[in-house]
C-alpha cells in the first residue's frame, strides 16, 4: 500500500506533507510516496520527533493510489485535504481551491 | 444593544493577554499540543481539515456597523477575505494562523466581541429569534433576557466543565424563529393574564445523533426567577448527566432516560432549594438591561409606501425581492429586511469582506446601525423604511447581495460539511449549490413556495437536517458519499423530526431525489397555497416514498 505522510503546521494549520528528504512541504505535488514499511517507518518516525519539536501537529499516514498518471489519495476527505474545498465560491469561480491546485499540481508524479 | 461596561472590557481584554501568553508558550514547545488544545478551544480556535478555524460570538446574533466592519478587516488582513455566518449566528473564519489568532482576539476586543464558550462543554453562545425587538407578533422581546443569560452563564464556574455543550435559544413571538424545540434549554417569553412577563420552558431538545423535541417542564416561570430556574435545570443536568460516553451526554439523554415528570420533579426540587436568593433577578437590573434594547425613535410613516409600489409595478426582480426578503414590522411604514446569503449556486452563509462592509454601510445609513445574524444564515436589517427599500435593494444588489430567495427552496441551511470540517463524512456546500441551482430564485422557486431545505455533513446536524422540510444528511459508505433524506421535519412552534425516505442516494442522485419529492408534492399539493410541510403532514410518506423508490430510477445504494 503506498503512502504518504501529511500533517498541520503548527503555527498557520497549513497542510503539509513529508518529501523526499523527510522534509515538510505544502505543494501535494512534492509529496514522497513511500510505498514499502521500512521507509513508512522511517517516515512516520521523522514526523513524530518534528512534532515533538512543535513543528507540526497529528502527522499520519494517507494512503494514495495510481490515478490520472499521478497519485492521489485514495479517500475523499484527504483529497479535498490536498486540494483544497471543492466549492464555487462567493467572489467567482472555484477560487481558492482551483488556485490551490494550478498552483501545487493535482497530484504526486509517477 | 448591550454595550460593555467596563468590567466587560477588562475581563476580554484580559482573556485575550491570558491567550496570547498560551499561544507563544505552544509555539515555543512549552505547551504540548494536548496541553494548549483545552485552551484553544475555550477561546473558538479549532484545527479543522486544512487550517486553523476561530469561531467569534455573536451574542444573539446581533451586531452593529462597527463590529461588522472588524470583521471585513479580519477577514482582508488575517485571513481569505471571506466569513462564514453560521447556524448558531455566529461568524467562522475558515484559515487563520495560531500565531495571529492573538491579534485578532485583541481586534475583536477593540469592538466588544470575542470567541469565549464558542466550544468546549460549557454553555455556548445564547441564540434568540433574528427578528427580535421588531417582529409584528412578538410579545416579548427576547434580547433582554438572553443578555442576561449571556452575562450569568459566561464563565461560570460551575458550569464550565458540563457533562457535554449547552445550547440555550430564547424566543418571544408567536412564531418561533429560534428553533427552541431542538435546544438544550428552549425558552419562549410569554405574559400572563396580568400582563407579567414568565417563560415556557422546554428541556432536553437536541439535534445530532440522537434527535429529540424539547420537553415542556414549565408553563410560567417568573421573570425573576429566570436564572434560578435555569441553574437548577443546569444543576441536574451537572450532577446526573453522563459523563461515561460521549455520545450520551447531552441534557436530552438525561431527559430522554429519567423521564420527563422525574426531570421535572428534580428541576423544581433543585429550584425550591434556591429560589428567592442570590439568583433572583432584581426589577431595576432587569430594567437597566432592557434600556440596552429600547426601540429606537422611529420617525412616523405612512403604512404603504408609493415608491416601493412604483417600483414594484415596473421592476420583476425586485417585486420578487420585496414579496419574500421582507417581514411585517411592528412600526407601520418599515420593514424586516432578509438579506439572503444564498446567492444561487454559491456557498450557503458566506460574505465576503466587501459584502460585510456594504451591509455595515446600509445598516448605518438605513438600519439604525443594528443588523442580525439569522440561524438560518442570513443577515437581518431590522429597521428599513419603507421608502427607503429601492436604495437599499440597488445597493444590496451592487454588491451581489439581493436574492430573492429568503424561505423559499434555494435559501438552504448548510454546514461545512467535508470541504473544511474534520469532523464531516460527505460534502454539504456542494450539494446546497447545486440544489439551489436546480431550483433558482425565480419563478419555479416561487411556484414551490416556502420550503426549508436543511444539509449537515455528518450526524452531528450542525446543518440541522432534522428539523428541515427536506432534510439531507450527508454520510459515507465504502468510501462514497451517500446522502439520506428525510421529510416533515420543523423547527418552529409545531417543530417535528424529519422522517427519513428510505435508502440513501449518491451525490449524483441526490438533486434529482430532491427534485423528485419537490414534484410529487405540486403535484399532491390541494392548491398553491397548501405549503410544503402542510402537505407532507396531510398525506404522510407514502407518495413521496413511490415516487422516489417506484416511480423513478430510485436510490441507488
Amino acid at each position: 500500500m503506498a503512502e504518504i505522510v501529511t500533517a498541520n503546521r503548527l503555527g498557520d494549520g497549513v497542510v503539509v506533507f513529508l518529501d523526499a528528504q523527510l522534509r515538510w512541504v505544502a505543494p501535494f505535488a512534492q509529496a514522497a510516496v513511500f510505498a514499502n514499511e521500512s521507509a513508512k517507518e522511517a517516515a512516520i518516525a521523522a514526523a513524530k520527533l518534528s512534532e515533538a519539536r512543535n513543528e507540526v501537529v497529528d502527522p499520519y499516514l494517507v494512503e494514495v493510489v495510481a490515478r490520472g498518471g499521478g497519485f492521489a489519495p485514495k479517500s475523499l476527505r484527504e483529497s479535498i485535504r490536498a486540494h483544497g474545498p471543492t466549492i464555487q465560491f462567493i467572489f467567482g469561480g472555484s477560487a481558492l481551491g482551483a488556485a490551490r491546485s494550478a498552483q501545487e499540481g493535482v497530484h504526486v508524479p509517477l | 444593544m448591550y454595550r460593555y461596561d467596563e468590567f466587560d472590557a477588562a475581563f476580554v481584554s484580559q482573556r485575550v493577554d491570558q491567550f496570547r501568553d498560551q499561544v507563544a508558550r505552544r509555539l515555543s514547545g512549552e505547551l504540548t499540543e494536548e496541553q494548549f488544545r483545552p485552551h484553544r478551544l475555550m477561546n473558538g480556535l479549532y484545527l479543522q481539515l486544512h487550517s486553523y478555524m476561530l469561531r467569534i460570538a455573536v451574542p444573539y446574533g446581533l451586531l452593529n456597523a462597527r463590529q461588522m466592519r472588524k470583521l471585513a478587516d479580519i477577514a482582508r488582513k488575517y485571513d481569505r477575505g471571506y466569513g462564514h455566518f453560521t447556524t448558531r449566528q455566529n461568524l467562522q473564519f475558515n484559515w487563520p494562523a495560531l500565531k495571529d489568532t492573538p491579534d485578532i482576539l485583541a481586534e475583536l476586543a477593540s469592538v466588544e466581541m470575542h470567541a469565549i464558550q464558542t466550544s468546549g462543554n460549557c454553555i455556548r453562545n445564547v441564540t434568540a429569534d433574528h427578528f427580535a425587538g421588531v417582529a409584528k407578533d412578538e410579545t416579548v422581546d427576547p434580547r433582554p433576557y438572553a443578555e442576561i443569560l449571556r452575562q450569568w452563564s459566561s464563565l461560570h464556574p460551575e458550569f464550565t466543565f458540563l457533562p457535554r455543550k449547552f445550547k440555550i435559544a430564547v424566543n418571544g413571538a408567536a412564531r418561533d424563529r429560534a428553533v427552541i424545540q431542538a435546544h438544550d434549554i428552549g425558552l419562549q417569553a410569554v405574559k400572563n393574564a396580568q400582563g407579567e412577563v414568565g417563560f415556557e420552558v422546554y428541556v432536553g431538545g437536541g439535534l445530532g445523533r440522537t434527535p429529540m423535541i424539547g420537553r415542556k417542564i414549565s408553563d410560567f416561570v417568573a421573570e425573576k426567577d429566570l436564572i434560578a430556574y435555569v441553574d437548577a435545570i443546569l444543576r441536574v443536568y451537572n450532577l446526573e448527566g453522563r459523563r461515561d460516553n460521549k455520545y450520551k451526554a447531552r441534557i436530552k439523554i438525561l431527559v430522554h432516560e429519567k423521564g420527563e415528570s422525574p426531570m421535572r420533579e428534580a428541576v423544581e426540587k433543585e429550584f425550591a432549594a434556591r429560589r428567592g436568593e442570590e439568583l433572583t433577578l432584581p426589577a431595576e437590573e432587569v430594567a437597566r438591561i432592557q434600556a440596552y434594547f429600547a426601540p429606537p425613535a422611529l420617525k412616523a410613516r405612512e403604512a404603504k409606501s408609493a415608491r416601493v409600489e412604483h417600483r414594484a409595478s415596473h421592476d420583476a426582480r425586485f417585486r420578487d425581492f420585496v414579496a419574500t426578503n421582507l417581514s411585517a414590522h411592528k412600526t407601520p411604514g418599515y420593514a424586516i429586511v432578509t438579506v439572503s446569503l444564498k446567492p444561487i449556486g454559491k456557498p450557503p452563509g458566506d460574505a465576503s469582506a466587501d459584502q460585510m462592509d456594504a451591509l455595515a454601510d446600509l445598516a448605518e445609513d438605513y438600519s439604525q446601525d443594528e443588523m442580525r445574524v439569522s440561524h438560518e444564515q442570513n443577515i437581518i436589517l431590522p429597521y428599513v423604511a419603507l421608502d427607503d427599500l429601492p436604495a437599499v435593494y440597488d445597493r444590496l444588489s451592487s454588491v451581489g447581495l439581493s436574492t430573492p430567495n429568503a424561505g423559499l427552496v434555494s435559501d438552504i441551511i448548510a454546514c461545512p460539511g467535508l470541504d473544511y470540517c474534520a469532523l464531516a463524512t460527505a460534502r454539504s456546500i456542494p450539494v446546497a449549490e447545486r440544489i439551489s441551482e436546480r431550483f433558482g430564485d425565480g419563478a419555479r422557486a416561487r411556484d414551490i413556495g416556502p420550503l426549508k431545505i436543511k444539509i449537515s455533513g455528518c450526524i452531528n446536524a450542525c446543518g440541522h437536517h432534522h428539523v428541515g422540510h427536506i432534510g439531507i444528511l450527508g454520510l459515507e459508505r465504502a468510501g462514497e458519499e451517500t446522502y439520506q433524506i428525510t421529510l416533515g421535519g420543523s423547527g418552529d412552534e409545531t417543530a417535528s423530526i424529519g422522517q427519513i425516505t428510505g435508502p440513501g442516494f449518491s451525490s449524483e442522485k441526490v438533486v434529482d431525489a430532491i427534485e423528485t419529492i419537490v414534484d410529487t408534492y405540486k403535484g399532491l399539493r390541494t392548491d398553491e397555497n397548501e405549503e410544503f410541510l402542510a402537505a407532507f403532514r396531510r398525506v404522510g410518506m407514502q407518495p413521496f416514498k413511490e415516487a422516489l423508490y417506484e416511480r423513478s430510477a430510485g436510490s441507488d445504494i
